[in-house]
């Protein structure tokens, strides 16, 4: 579409992962480990930073609070010796506490697998689709698109670019159609075409709006009726700018949409998402992809360990 | 959380006997609000000062005996809040003297610019009575000029077509003029999502400031931001002369702790809220209304002023008079304060701006059963309405049913509802205005649980 995309597309996975980190790492210095690396002696002080990293990371106050106790509870037992050292071991602590969520995706036996993706306005949905497209496709499975966001003007045709880009079929509507039947629709055509995934859109919502919630509700009943055992996957997308809030996303979409996996966007900015870990500890579900920019490539499976070092920028 | 922030602080005073807020008994308490306001996603660099400039307030401040300490620390810290947001409503500043006058947006992905544009434009329009225009230059993200140009449509507002192979810089000189020959008032000029940490789209952003000359830069954040809030508005505000925030999603259960960040770091006034997708969802922001709300006061002074716009004064009147005479309140009673709260945005548009008082939990779902109320009673005779017990009548019951396509249930539901709001009524002849209205609400939403 323009330069930006083209150029993105240009580079390799790896060499886009960390020069993402290194933008981050630029603009805001090396942030606490340039302080601890110097071996210092530690403190209540040394504490106190790591303390501040984590709440500036959106980690929040109640995990915050418990990676601390583990910390000071290590100092006493003179475990640690320095700042560096409780550095590795604050690393290995919130690695540990992530890793359950690390899971690779998978397509599995059902046909077609139907994956239904959810999540608040703006977050990113659209182009996930766009991104785990081009990304299944490279698995070698075959993928249509079902544009279920029958409400935001133009998602539809946002969800067409990325088909066209993608080069798979989009199915849809009318503006102001009924999503579900738009999906439905997606699904028995997919079957038509022996397509193996359904890729579903939906309208952006707030989890605190418990008609639109409902409708989500709805969409599963109408692709149940084609397959009891559809959706196969509910990934709901969460944005890294967003904070403690996406507790509450998590809590409010699993409740009224069966969430079975999560995606984070937007992990390429200066934004870290610590709320994972709290998402970790209130309603440990997959983490199956991170979002690290706006051209097809930019998806990656979720890394704990790649994640616990970039809260700290090392 | 912040809803009870209020409640929480008086608790942490309760034990206290002494006539002196004191480093040691307000220890609890600053650590609660610290606390509130992190989990609030307020800034941490904004959260430490502020809780500073509590304690000094609050330490070694002797109050008289009929004071509360707890209320008194309520008082700083609500002092602290109004003094750090400001107390005034700014709105646009549009050079009059420039046509048209340009207003840039600016922000992250995903943050709502293109919605607000139509909603500023709509604004613009009904509440200025200006001739708006708007341009795209988000080249970038897929369909973000079609979106612009459905939405301008909605909202009556002349979309200037642009194409993704256009340069950004261009595209917005040619908006320019052409309003100019046009003799539009007011350009609106869409730009794409980009992160504070790319520094060639900030550059790019830069340049079409430098274009544009714009009477308004407004930077647009979502209600929901955590931390990283504070470095994107610094960046922003560095890199663009920002005149003003839309903090967006307002209608969602964030607690916005990000307008504080950003106005403590930006300086810049919040004038808007952006409450919902529908193109009206955009009100001026009122910041010495947040304080109260951050607080768990409740916005009071919001659901005065909105009820006075919108409630027909002459039948709220009527319906108080009637309650407080003691005169039997009717089902024309009940629809009277069913059209009243849809005209004030529903149930939970009602509470939000009430006190902690509701102990209800708002669904969207309550506005459809008060709907169905509302529905029952329409299908009524004028006089079933004025003596209810005619409804005891199972024919009556059942035309009434078929009338309103519900069923007997739903009836029996409505007049049981009804029922309890008469009982509420009797015991509210000695209260104010607004807890009448309060309990009242309380009586209609209960118990559907």
């Amino acid at each position: 579409m323009n330069e930006k995309t083209s150029r993105a597309q240009s580079k390799g996975i790896l060499t886009r992962f960390s020069s993402a980190l290194a933008k981050t790492r630029s603009q805001f210095g090396n942030g606490v480990s340039s302080l601890l690396l110097g071996r210092r002696q530690l403190d209540e002080h040394i504490l106190e930073e790591l303390r501040t990293q984590l709440l500036m990371s959106d980690v929040g106050v109640a995990a915050t609070d418990r990676l601390l106790d583990n910390l000071s509870r290590a100092v006493r037992k003179k475990k640690l010796r320095d700042g560096e050292s409780a550095l590795q071991a604050l690393r290995l602590d919130i690695g540990q506490a992530v890793a359950p969520l690390q899971k690779e995706f998978k397509v599995s036996a059902p046909r077609p697998f139907v994956i239904l993706v959810v999540g608040v306005n703006g977050v990113g949905k659209t182009t996930t689709i766009g991104k785990l497209s081009h990304h299944l496709q490279n698995q070698g499975h075959s993928v249509l698109l079902a544009a279920g966001d029958t409400y935001r003007a133009a998602a539809i045709e946002q969800l067409q670019v990325w088909g066209h880009r993608t080069g798979v079929i989009v199915i849809s509507q009318r503006p102001g159609a009924d999503s579900a039947s738009v999906i439905h629709d997606a699904v028995e055509a997919a079957a038509a075409r022996d397509i193996e995934v359904v890729l579903a859109d939906t309208a952006g919502r707030l989890q605190n709006k418990s008609n639109l919630m409902a409708e989500l509700s709805k969409i599963r009943r109408v692709v149940q009726r084609y397959d009891a055992s559809a959706p196969h996957e509910t990934l709901l997308v969460l944005d890294a700018n967003i904070g403690q809030n996406a507790i509450t996303q998590v809590q409010e979409f699993k409740e009224a949409a069966n969430v079975s996996g999560l995606i984070v966007t937007k992990l390429d900015g200066s934004a870290k998402a610590g709320v994972i870990l709290g998402i970790a500890e209130e309603d440990p579900l997959p983490l199956y992809f991170v979002g690290l920019g706006e051209s097809q490539d930019d998806l990656q499976p979720f890394d704990a360990h790649a994640y616990a070092n970039g809260l700290f920028d090392s | 959380m912040f809803d009870n922030l209020t409640n929480k602080l008086t608790q942490t005073f309760s034990g206290i006997r002494t006539r002196k807020l004191t480093e040691n008994n307000v220890a609890e308490a600053i650590r609660e609000v610290r606390t509130a306001l992190l989990e609030a996603d307020v800034a941490l660099e904004v959260v430490i000062p502020f809780v500073e400039a509590v304690r000094k307030k609050s330490v070694g401040r002797e109050f008289v005996a009929s004071v509360r300490p707890g209320d008194m620390f309520v008082k700083f810290v609500h002092d602290e809040l109004v003094s750090l947001m400001g107390t005034e409503v700014s709105s646009l500043e549009l050079r009059a003297s420039k046509k048209p006058a340009v207003i840039l947006m600016a922000g992250l992905q995903g943050t709502g610019k293109t919605t607000t544009v139509a909603k500023l434009a709509r604004y613009l329009q009904n509440e200025q009575e200006q001739k708006v225009a708007t341009v795209s230059a988000d080249v970038y993200r897929p369909a973000a000029i079609e979106q612009l140009r459905v939405l301008s449509e909605a909202a009556n507002a002349h979309f200037i077509a642009t194409t993704a192979d256009e340069q950004p810089v261009k595209i917005v000189k040619n908006a320019v003029s052409v309003t100019q020959d046009l003799g539009f008032d007011t350009l609106i000029v869409d730009t794409a999502g980009r992160l504070a940490i790319d520094d060639d789209m900030m550059a790019e952003i830069r340049e079409l400031h430098d274009s544009l000359q714009p009477s308004e830069t407004l930077f647009v954040v979502d209600a929901m931001t955590g931390q990283d809030a504070a470095k994107t508005a610094r960046t922003f505000d560095r890199v663009l002369p920002l005149t003003g925030v839309v903090l967006t999603k307002a209608d969602g259960d964030a607690r916005g702790g990000a307008a504080l960040s950003v106005r403590a770091i930006t300086h810049k006034p919040i004038k808007f809220l952006g409450t919902g997708e529908s193109i009206d969802g955009l009100e001026l922001f009122h910041p010495d209304r947040l304080a109260s709300r951050i607080l768990g006061m409740g916005d009071i002074l919001g659901l005065v002023e909105e009820a006075e716009k919108k409630v027909d004064v002459d039948a709220s009147e009527r319906v108080v008079k009637r309650m407080l005479r003691g005169t039997t309140f009717t089902f024309d009673d009940m629809r009277e304060q069913i059209k009243q709260m849809s005209d004030m945005g529903g149930m939970a548009s009602v509470l939000s701006r009430l006190p902690t008082a509701p102990n209800v939990k708002v669904k969207e779902t309550d506005d459809d059963v008060i709907r169905k109320h509302a529905i029952i009673i329409d299908s009524m005779t004028a006089k079933e309405r004025a003596f209810p017990n005619l409804l005891n009548i199972p024919s009556r019951k059942k035309r009434v049913a078929a009338g309103s396509g519900t069923r007997i249930q739903d009836v029996n539901f409505t007049i049981r509802k009804f029922k309890q709001m008469q009982k509420a009524t009797k015991r509210l002849g000695r209260m104010g205005r607004s807890s009448k209205m309060l309990a009242q609400l309380e009586q209609m939403m209960g118990e559907n649980k």
